[in-house]
């Protein structure tokens, strides 16, 4: 009996470190094949030069400004509509159904293939005013708001029913409660969304494939946001596939997959530095 | 008895289809301090609620009667002035998590006070009307959190005083206090009704006894008995209010 349970015992062991093995591997493997195959093509002037076919150069510079214009002009238009969907869900709304039927479409949405925002985004946004990072930032605003607007929900759920019935009792208004005293203690589920959706972007290729295009060029904000540009991700996908230059392709691999880590750092440390302050 | 500043004239509260308190009448008498007891769930805390109407909050009640203040209709006034007149005091210490000068000026500033130094004004007398001025006039852009449980309810007072009510509504402000916080709290109550009515639930009737001159007591929703707090306690009219404050049930 004992005999049986040690054997079993063992192997059921023997599966689990297999699995925890196998797990790891896989992805050291992947991150190290692609930082060895990326990182002797980064260079100073492949980060901080444009592409240019006469004098064969390639620099990513562009599309690295393509994403940090994307990623700003996508929160800019998320971050309003999805906290006040939120407030107004969460705060005002008293038609508990409707607010059940529209977070239940919100998970729906968040669930959605982002090829099919693409496709929709192509129609509504560049097929009116053209294929440029404005349409592809709207896309993406749709796609992210569900993460703006849970996140931000469940921490207005957090903030403690009486720090609302102490501003009340004071006289104060249901905005002024809301703006002087929820909302500045749900700021770190509005900044958990925003960094969640930042990586969702930056890693973004189908729904921009549609809607952004392709461009190197290298733009200012304003003029940036009106044409068309490739993100990192975009870029990689056009390097590796259409021009076969797959060593550019894991430069920027590499690129996004050091800032993915970042971001998921940042992540962790507001989380931390929220859970500090909160426990005072 | 001081002219009564609260007048209750056949008050009928309902949650959806529990009715919590039954034909409430009482008048309460300014400047002094009233208790409100009983045991748990018998509708004190409800009543006090109704007084600065933050039964709004809740969505499924339903109150009939007149409840009047300094003979106005408590209904038909504006809600936000109507609570700046009467403050509240909560059961848990709940201070905003935000600096203590800021907790106090929160209610100043919600009435449109702006001015950096009148705020400074009514902030050091707040905090010096609810006696806690020297122990954190030094850390005032400290985080009122820090505090302990007893600062706190202090703190919580200050603010309540800081829109200089005429009435201030406490509910079982000291039950999750210690007992020397517990009696700085009541030391500070019987100063206060030099100039405030105050209005308090307890359940405890020991504290009703030291620090209140009315007090009434509500069971399953009735106001059973209501008169001066020495008499009441020394010769009940009604069985019930006996059987309870001798300990019989509660």
């Amino acid at each position: 009996m004992t005999a049986k349970r040690n054997v079993y015992v063992w192997a059921v062991r023997l599966m689990m470190w297999l699995a925890i093995g196998l797990t790891s591997a896989l992805t050291l493997f992947v991150v190290c094949y692609v930082l060895v195959q990326g990182i002797p093509h980064l260079s100073w002037q492949f980060l901080s030069t444009k592409p240019s076919y006469l004098s064969g150069n390639i620099g990513i510079l562009p599309d690295i400004l393509n994403t940090v214009y994307i990623v700003i002009a996508t929160l800019l238009i998320v971050l309003p509509l999805g906290v006040g969907a939120a407030v107004y869900l969460t705060e005002y709304a008293t038609n508990q159904k409707l607010v059940g039927i529209i977070e239940y479409a919100a998970e729906a949405l968040s669930g959605i293939p982002s090829i099919i925002y693409g496709l929709v985004g192509m129609l509504m946004f560049s097929n009116n005013f053209g294929t440029c990072l404005m349409a592809g930032a709207l896309t993406l605003a749709i796609m992210n708001l569900p993460t703006i607007m849970r996140n931000t929900q469940e921490s207005l759920k957090t903030v403690p029913q009486s720090y609302r019935e102490g501003a009340f009792g004071l006289g104060a208004g249901k905005w002024r409660v809301i703006r002087t005293v929820v909302l500045p203690n749900c700021i770190d589920g509005v900044i958990t969304g925003c960094i969640l959706s930042v990586g969702r972007i930056l890693g973004e290729s189908a729904a921009l494939l549609f809607t952004a295009g392709f461009a190197h060029s290298l733009n200012g904000f304003v003029e940036g946001l009106n044409s068309a540009g490739a993100t990192l991700t975009v870029a990689l996908y056009v390097y590796a596939k259409e021009q076969g230059e797959f060593g550019v392709a894991f430069a920027i691999a590499a690129i996004l997959m050091v800032l993915v880590f970042y971001i998921n750092l940042a992540a962790t440390a507001v989380t931390k530095y929220f859970e500090k302050k909160n426990a005072v | 008895m001081n002219k009564p500043i609260i007048t209750v004239r056949d008050m009928n509260l309902w949650y959806g289809q529990t009715q919590a308190l039954k034909n409430i009448n009482i008048d309460i008498p300014e400047k002094s301090i009233t208790a409100l007891i009983g045991p748990s769930g018998c509708g004190k805390s409800t009543f006090l609620k109704s007084l600065n109407r933050m039964q709004d909050l809740v969505p499924s009640v339903k109150i009939t009667g007149d409840i009047c203040y300094q003979g106005q209709d408590i209904f038909e006034a504006e809600v936000n002035n109507l609570r700046k007149e009467i403050g509240m005091v909560f059961q848990k210490p709940n201070p905003f998590p935000m600096s203590i000068y800021d907790n106090i000026a929160y209610g100043p500033r919600t009435h449109g006070t702006k001015n950096k130094a009148q705020l400074d004004e009514i902030v050091e007398k707040a905090l010096r009307g609810a006696a806690i001025w020297d122990e954190v006039k030094d850390r005032l852009k400290k985080n009122a959190l820090g505090l302990s449980g007893g600062q706190q309810q202090r703190v919580c007072i200050a603010r309540a005083l800081a829109v200089e009510p005429k009435v201030l509504l406490m509910d079982e402000p000291t039950s999750a206090l210690d007992p020397i916080s517990t009696s700085r709290i009541e030391d500070l109550a019987m100063e206060l009704k030099e100039k405030y009515t105050i209005v308090i639930v307890t359940h405890n009737m020991q504290q009703a006894v030291r620090i209140s001159d009315q007090t009434a007591f509500f069971l399953l929703g009735d106001l059973v008995e209501y008169g001066n707090t020495e008499e009441l306690f020394s010769q009940p009219k009604d069985k019930r209010t006996e059987d309870y404050i001798t300990g019989r049930f509660g």
